[in-house]
């Protein structure tokens, strides 16, 4: 109420419309406001808790931005706002940017997101292919340039690459995954930040091979198709894996699977309104993310973040190193559970 | 005439029919130019009307935004924009048409006023995205006004300043010059001439000036994502200092989403907003044509 200084002209319309929606409180016993900004790929989930979390407690008044995780993060660590939407972990400089401005944040997974390697429906060659095979194509100075050069079996035809922009998390998290460094690639493929721009690109060009989230190929497998990846490694599913929910879910569909994260101010996160919202997240983010094109981690995943919410647990279970490939949340978060309870005992 | 007359008089003759069909070319050229823009105007037209207009009704406007398309509305980015547009007027068009005044009507000709106007024609064609950078320097941070919509008004102001300031100057320039030398002469106060004559007289010039520059911070993206307004909100703003969206920025998220659904909420989005730049236009093609059937002289 204090920021109420300059009443508007048409204040008092605004308020008796509000004032429709205030009446019915049942759980929102008090008010406040949450500001999240951060990454788009986040966005969707964030926005189905947040319009849910407005339902229940009317009082409450969540905002959500689109600036990306970089930029998010550096609005995060100014304090402008309570809770950062992340697709990657905090890198080391944004960690001492926050440590520079006192911010302490809690990290907290709330769902995984796959990348979808896609060819064109009318490419009847590509059915498979290995990490080794896309670390060849997208290293930075790659001399692919056919089809042929990829497998000798495919046919001479030129190959035309397709990625996420260079400023999203969804090309981060890929060349750390493929070709084993976080954000290097090659630099001559028609890069887009906009997904539904690389979906038109690729279903338009038959010498075609692109990455991107897998809810954008969920949505278009009509026009579309998904090259299974094998990963060389047994332990997680043999051969070639499909992109899907389940397998992504299962954690057979590797390096391609990323979490995707919340980062809460522990100043703020003391605040009733950011505390009843993250707790309400964590609940319902099982629910809503399948919604929304995401696969749900875990339960327990989802109950040790809670705990590790809940006890105020603080830094980044990546050790601030940002991308890390192939690593499950749920086992991360035990691992650390573990060690902070034999600290503490 | 000797030989070097007679060779140029042939290469005239010769020049001026080449002259002639240059310029035939050209008029066919620029008549396809002209077309080219319609029709790809039209295309853009008709895919956005139906894709859109199938999502078009009350519910969608009064509605707000949501992760389901069937329950999704712009009613947080109308009010916004509508907000945004009147604080931007109110902030601009005072101080808009106070400078020109003062830059037509007062100022010392000299090299110093040479040096503003042409300060003031580059401010104009500085891109937007550079605007939103200055306010979140200034407004968001400095003056510690946050993500706000008062943050977002100020910065449209200095956006569409300088297409006000010179409107309006152009406005005043078309006031015949006789106008003001017979108020002069009559014993009339600089004010007066300004205020009872020119202004008056320029009004539809200035007014039309003030709506085409408002029609741009209405449809304006970039400088409001470099603030960083807000793309869910499921409130109305309550005073100055309250977040805000706007409908560019609804649009713009709704055609990055993987559904389907969400184009065509985004197209209908951009029926609403072509509507609302079209009333616009039309009350300045509207009030010029009244003032100038109620020209005071």
């Amino acid at each position: 109420m204090d920021k109420r200084i300059f009443p508007m002209l048409g204040g008092l319309l605004v308020l008796l419309l509000a004032g429709c929606g205030r009446g019915q409180q049942q759980e929102g016993r008090f008010t406040g406001s949450v500001h999240i900004d951060g990454s788009s790929t986040v966005y969707p989930l964030t926005e189905a808790v947040a319009e849910e979390f407005m339902k229940q407690y009317p009082g409450v008044r969540v905002t959500v931005g689109i600036s990306g995780t970089g930029g998010g993060f550096s609005k995060f660590v100014r304090k402008e706002t309570d809770i950062n939407d992340a697709s990657r972990p905090i890198r080391p400089i944004e960690d001492s940017l926050a440590r520079q401005n006192g911010v302490e944040y809690i990290e907290l997974p709330v769902a995984y997101d796959g990348i979808a390697v896609v060819v064109n429906p009318r490419n009847d060659w590509v059915e498979c292919l290995t990490v080794e095979e896309l670390r060849r194509i997208w290293e930075p100075n790659s001399t692919i340039m056919r089809w042929n050069q990829v497998r000798p079996s495919f046919p001479d035809r030129p190959l035309n690459l397709y990625g996420a922009g260079t400023d999203s998390g969804t090309y981060d998290y890929f060349t750390a995954a493929i070709v084993g460094e976080e954000h290097a690639s090659r630099s001559d493929f028609t890069a887009s930040e906009d997904d539904n721009v690389l979906v038109q690109g690729v279903s338009g060009d038959p010498n075609a091979l692109g990455f991107i989230p897998l809810a954008y190929y969920e949505e278009n497998k009509d026009k579309l198709r998904a090259v299974a990846i094998d990963d060389g490694n047994p332990e997680n599913g043999e051969g070639c894996i499909q992109p899907s929910p389940e397998t992504v879910n299962n954690g057979t569909y590797q390096p391609l699977s990323r979490p995707i994260f919340i980062y809460v101010s522990v100043e703020r996160a003391n605040d009733p309104a950011v505390e009843a919202f993250v707790e309400f997240y964590l609940q319902h983010a099982a629910e809503l993310a399948p919604e929304v094109g995401y696969v749900p981690l875990t339960a327990e995943a989802y109950e040790l973040a809670l705990e590790r919410f809940r006890n105020r647990v603080t830094g980044s279970i990546f050790g601030g190193e940002g991308s890390q490939v192939g690593v499950r949340v749920v086992d991360l978060l035990r691992l650390e559970r573990q060690s902070t309870e034999g600290t503490e005992e | 005439m000797t030989e070097v007359q007679q060779a140029v008089a042939a290469r005239f003759d010769l020049r001026l029919e080449r002259r002639r069909r240059l310029g035939q070319i050209l008029a066919v050229v620029l008549f396809f130019s002209t077309l080219f823009g319609l029709l790809v105007l039209t295309s853009l037209m008709v895919d956005v009307v139906r894709k859109g207009v199938p999502w078009l009704d009350w519910q969608f406007l009064t509605s707000y935004p949501s992760r389901n398309p069937e329950a999704a509305g712009i009613k947080s980015a109308i009010v916004g924009s509508f907000w945004l547009m009147l604080l931007t007027a109110l902030f601009s068009v005072p101080i808009g048409v106070g400078a020109a005044i003062y830059l037509e009507e007062y100022a010392p000709r000299g090299w110093f006023l040479r040096l503003i106007q042409l300060n003031i024609a580059n401010l104009a064609g500085i891109p937007s995205v550079i605007y939103g950078i200055l306010g979140l320097g200034l407004f968001v941070r400095f003056f510690a006004l946050g993500r706000s919509l008062l943050a977002g008004a100020l910065t449209m102001s200095l956006l569409v300043l300088p297409i006000i300031v010179i409107s309006t100057q152009e406005a005043l320039r078309a006031v015949p010059q006789g106008i003001r030398e017979s108020a002069y002469a009559l014993g009339a106060t600089r004010w007066q001439v300004v205020s009872n004559h020119l202004l008056p007289i320029a009004a539809p010039g200035i007014l039309t000036g003030i709506i085409l520059a408002l029609s741009r911070a209405v449809g304006e993206t970039a400088p409001l994502v470099m603030i960083g307004a807000l793309t869910f909100i499921a409130f109305l703003p309550e005073s100055l200092l309250d977040p805000f969206t706007v409908l560019p920025i609804q649009i713009f998220n709704w055609t990055a989403r993987p559904q389907e659904a969400f184009r065509g909420l985004a197209a209908a989005a951009i029926i609403v907003l072509m509507m609302f730049l079209f009333l616009m236009n039309l009350s300045a093609i509207l009030l010029r044509n009244y003032y100038e059937r109620h020209r005071p002289h």
